[in-house]
């Protein structure tokens, strides 16, 4: 079993520059652009971390420089242990990252949608084009400055936009997002209930208290 | 299920082997007893699908156990899943591809409604783009919910004035 202290001793004895970054849950290090696929591949070839869980990437809001961090996950199927690897992107407005697809052709996939939620390219990825979204969406919905409901789009296909009047609509929210953690209120009253239906999008909700 | 139209008068002593009724009530009864479904399985929704067409929840006893998946060849569709904005107007197309007479299933709250969905990327029910006949409540709704939808539908085409819709187009 690798304990994380050999693997940060030894990931920071080849990379002077990766540092300690504080986590809750798993090692953690924060690692300069031009060397994380280094050692993302040092850390796969040496220590066995085989498997990559997660590519994804954090925006911390639209005033914050550095103002993306992507973030690699990795996991070792044998030594059941995971690691997580952090870069900030250089650029606020373009932010581009290395992509990982020739160390794990699943990165592909993660990738596509870090570049389709928050709108971070990956230089010489095989194709980086958006993958929940349709390609043509103007906007990179994970951002801090896009609403929580959508922002109104015409339908990407203008035939079907034209017989069916229909367009991506701002979803409903209907009072929500109903957040609450456990002890913070009684969870009966975070959500509306089924039967509770004084209230809609249509008709205001009646003051009670 | 026993309507205006879809009664079938029938007299043994006086027709013997000729059965009088209306038009109305021998071509809904034809059309609700085969309805053959394409399924338009996009999610979840369609395991339960699959599990309506097979052994246990026969889908089979209502007619319907002919899954087409090509639109020309099926009556019925039922979309069963969640339906993206990237997805929608495939969705849409290959509903105008469907034959008359054509009629859709909304299986499960993401296509009812949008579902858990509410959201940038999903069609807030399947409705905004095509026309629906049935909704199905359920995440995903049980095997015999969907059961219990065809049934409904096949009451709904009972009461279709289909005679007159047909001679209105020839």
């Amino acid at each position: 079993m690798t304990a994380p202290a050999d693997v940060t001793a030894a990931l920071q004895s080849k990379f002077p520059q990766v540092t300690s970054r504080p986590s809750g849950d798993h090692p953690a290090f924060n690692v300069p652009a031009s060397e994380v696929i280094a050692a993302l591949k040092y850390l796969r070839d040496e220590f066995a971390y085989d498997f990559l869980v997660d590519i994804t990437a954090v925006d911390w809001s639209a005033d914050a420089s550095p103002r993306f961090t992507v973030i690699w996950h990795l996991f070792s199927t044998t030594n059941h242990g995971y690691v997580r690897l952090a870069s900030d992107c250089a650029s606020d407005t373009e932010p581009v990252a290395p992509t990982a697809t020739d160390l794990w052709p699943a990165a592909n996939w993660h990738e596509r949608e870090t570049y389709d939620l928050l709108g971070v390219k990956f230089e010489k990825h095989p194709d980086l084009r958006r993958i929940l979204m349709w390609d043509e969406y103007p906007y990179h919905p994970l951002r801090k400055d896009f609403p929580l409901a959508g922002i109104e789009v015409p339908l990407h296909d203008p035939e079907v936009a034209a017989l069916t009047g229909a367009s991506g609509k701002p979803a409903p929210m209907m009072g929500g997002p109903f957040v609450a953690s456990s002890g913070e209120m009684n969870l009966t009253d975070a959500e509306p209930r089924a039967k509770d239906e004084s209230w809609t999008e249509s008709q205001v909700k009646p003051v009670s208290e | 299920m026993v309507t205006a139209n879809t009664e079938l008068a029938y007299n043994t002593k006086i027709e013997g082997d000729i059965v009088v009724t209306k038009a109305d009530a021998v071509i809904n009864w034809l059309r609700s007893s085969s309805v053959w479904p394409m399924p338009m399985g996009l999610a979840c929704c369609a395991i339960e699908l699959m599990a309506v067409g097979a052994s246990r929840f026969d889908i089979s006893r209502f007619g319907a156990e002919v899954m087409r998946f090509s639109p020309r060849q099926a009556d019925c569709m039922i979309v069963a899943g969640t339906v993206t904005y990237k997805m929608a107007p495939h969705v849409r197309r290959v509903y105008d591809q469907m034959a008359e007479p054509k009629w859709v299933i909304a299986m499960g709250a993401c296509a009812s409604s949008g579902g858990m969905y509410r959201s940038y990327a999903t069609l807030q029910g399947v409705d905004q783009i095509i026309p629906v006949d049935v909704y199905i409540s359920g995440c995903p709704p049980r095997p015999e919910a969907l059961l219990d939808a065809l049934i409904k539908l096949q009451a709904k085409i009972g009461t279709e004035r289909s005679a007159k819709t047909l001679l209105a187009s020839a």
